[in-house]
């Protein structure tokens, strides 16, 4: 029951926050900061072995493992993005958390550009000749 | 992971003892003090989180982009 213990991490933290933040802004952002990184902390080693199962069963079925490579880095930009993003707007700078975001968007774009190069040259191999 | 949660209570006892100082050094007409303290305490709890998100960087890496 992993999610009791997050939970009670959140609430304590939530209190501890609240107290600190009468006296002193900062350290109740950095104490925010810290609670969020933890708990991404703990969540990594979960999502560790759902990707070494998923490495597992693509080994197995033959994809060339330039895809999973590919989803996996496009998991971990998310992953990342959303991560900075939700930290910046928690001190309440939206605009930059914004740009945290679309950066991550574009990034995305950009590893996910090869995938599609070779879907299109799949359904263009599909295509009869000359129709 | 060699930081656990006991430090979420180190960085909010270190934010209340900062600000119990820095009132007090106010009270006592020391300004400039009360503002070093509170510049000292805030790059102590920010070690701390760099070292940990540091940490979290390096798995991500490792669990995600294969380095």
């Amino acid at each position: 029951m992993e999610i009791i213990q997050i939970v009670g991490l959140g609430l304590i933290a939530t209190v501890l926050i609240l107290i600190i933040r009468e006296q002193k802004p900062m350290f109740a952002f950095l104490l925010a900061a810290f609670t969020g990184i933890y708990v991404f902390l703990f969540l990594i080693g979960k999502i560790d072995a759902v990707i070494t199962v998923l490495q597992e069963l693509a080994e197995r079925s033959g994809i060339p493992g330039i895809y999973l490579q590919t989803i996996l880095k496009i998991i971990g930009i998310a992953y990342i993005a959303e991560f900075g993003a939700q930290i910046v707007r928690d001190a309440g700078q939206e605009s930059v958390a914004s740009k945290i975001e679309f950066a991550g968007k574009v990034l995305i774009l950009v590893m996910a550009v090869p995938i599609i190069g070779v879907i299109i040259e799949t359904v263009i191999g599909l295509l009869p000749e000359g129709g | 992971m060699n930081i656990d949660v006991s430090a979420i209570f180190q960085i909010a006892g270190i934010g209340i003892v900062i600000a119990m100082i820095h009132t007090i050094l106010k009270q006592m007409g020391k300004e400039d003090m009360a503002h070093w303290v509170t510049v000292i305490g805030f790059v102590v709890v920010l070690f701390m989180v760099v070292r940990l998100l540091n940490e979290l960087f390096q798995e991500i890496k490792t669990i995600f982009l294969f380095q």
